[in-house]
């Protein structure tokens, strides 16, 4: 069965039982960030020295947990602007996308999660101590489970810019964290999305950790005119691609 | 056509806004017939405690089956077993607490042959915090296992001086595992 996305390109509905992959594609050399970064001043006592052994996909790496029951959900959850007494302060933004494993195929019923800071860049953390303003009006997370065509959605508050203490007037671009458990425990990822044309991305390592040019470019949303609402949101569209079925069964490779 | 995955990014300091959820460390619900305490903390480099870390487990139940709901292998039938559990917090002990049943032995795949050598209790671990930026993985043994732990082909692979590092030691309610991301006792972390 396939069905024709917006962006014209046809992809396969996922069938959640008859195609539940037995093994998953391996994630190729700097696909994600070095866990040894120096730009990144708290990599250094934080990743292991020795090099990281070969664990074979074996039944407990490609199941995965479902949360769902256990965090019952509710419409608000995945809007941050109706989470308090009053609507926070900033752009009022529609955060959107699918989530594909790298087959193109939709995954549906897995689990999003987000947090980020306020319109002006702050935390409600109390750890966060920059010098701007706490919107009482916006806490800063949010849940939502993916629909059958592997689609999440977010209103929210564009969050902004913050300095952070890694080295002389560092800034994080704006982003937003994203959390994703995905059907099995080796699809799991946490990530963050970033803005277009973001003016801090050349300074931020983080960002930059990220070696590959097109590989950040994936961490990057993209203004979407047909997703904004008249009158009421703007908006930003992000795919997230998990890894996909592989072609090393388990017999083969251990 | 295929893809390439979205890259991983750390997850910061902050996660306790969005990543906590209410009975987030009880992989079992509360007064289930022979639950145990797994609990541990995550040191860095300095042999410092890190208590701003993410913890999460991934397990089988006391039977072998997962509560996982995509076709594979046996379901759980332990009542409210998650096979889940997570700790994120960021104003804790730094001492992760998972309230869990001890798995029993898996099959090393779905669908596994009756007779072949089956997988010694384990658990696999995410490991997170300010400063990673991607997550690591280990697996947790059990040290009272030795039989089944002796047979186990992953834990076989791991360099015999390395292997005490995923072994769970016994204590007064369940056991300890302390997870070490360098230095003289480093965990074996895998690339999964
Ligand atoms: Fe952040």
């Amino acid at each position: 069965m396939s069905t024709t996305q917006s962006d014209g390109a046809v992809r396969q509905i996922y069938d959640p039982v008859a195609e539940t992959p037995t093994s998953y594609r391996r994630d190729p050399e700097g696909a994600h960030p070095p866990l040894s970064y120096p730009g990144y001043k708290s990599t250094q006592l934080r990743h292991p020295k020795q090099p990281l052994l070969y664990l074979p996909q074996t039944i407990t790496e490609v199941t995965g947990p479902q949360l769902q029951a256990a965090l019952d959900l509710k419409p608000t959850d995945s809007d941050l602007t109706l989470q308090a007494a009053g609507e926070p302060i900033g752009e009022r933004i529609i955060v959107s996308g699918h989530v594909y494993d790298t087959e193109g195929k939709p995954l549906r019923d897995t689990l999003v999660e987000i947090w980020q800071a306020n319109a002006a860049g702050r935390y409600a953390h109390r750890w966060d101590r920059w010098a701007a303003p706490l919107d009482p009006n916006f806490k800063g997370a949010g849940r939502c489970v993916t629909d059958a065509d592997g689609r999440y959605e977010f209103t929210t508050i564009r969050p902004g810019a913050y300095p952070w203490g890694n080295h002389y007037n560092a800034w994080r671009p704006a982003h937003i964290h994203f959390s994703l458990l995905g059907r099995a425990f080796t699809q799991r990822l946490v990530t963050q999305m970033y803005f277009p044309g973001d003016p801090f991305f050349p300074y931020d390592p983080i960002f930059n950790s990220v070696r590959d040019e097109a590989a950040r470019q994936r961490m990057i949303s993209s203004f979407s005119i047909h997703d904004t609402r008249p009158n009421w949101a703007q908006a930003f569209h992000w795919d997230i691609y998990l890894r996909g079925p592989g072609a090393t069964p388990f017999e083969e490779a251990f | 056509m295929i893809f390439e995955v979205t890259p991983s990014q750390t997850v910061g300091p902050y996660f306790a806004i969005g990543l906590p959820f209410d009975g987030q460390q009880q992989i079992v619900p509360e007064g289930t017939p022979g639950a145990i305490m797994i609990s541990g903390s995550v040191y860095d480099g300095r042999g410092e405690v890190i208590p701003d870390h993410v913890v999460e487990f991934w397990q089988a139940d006391g039977d072998g089956a997962f509560a996982d709901l995509h076709g594979y292998g046996r379901r759980s039938t332990l009542a409210g077993f998650r096979g889940f559990g997570r700790s994120a917090e960021e104003d804790g002990d730094g001492v992760y607490r998972m309230l869990t049943v001890k798995p029993g032995a898996v099959p090393l795949s779905a669908g596994q042959e009756p007779g072949r050598p089956l997988q010694a209790p384990h658990i696999d671990v995410t490991v997170m915090a300010r400063g990673m930026l991607h997550r690591v993985v280990t697996r947790i043994y059990f040290a009272d296992e030795e039989q089944a732990n002796a047979a186990d082909p992953v834990l076989q692979s791991v360099p015999p001086e390395r292997r005490h590092t995923l072994l769970a030691q016994p204590t007064a309610d369940g056991y300890r595992f302390d997870i070490h991301l360098q230095g003289d006792d480093e965990t074996v972390f895998f690339a999964v």
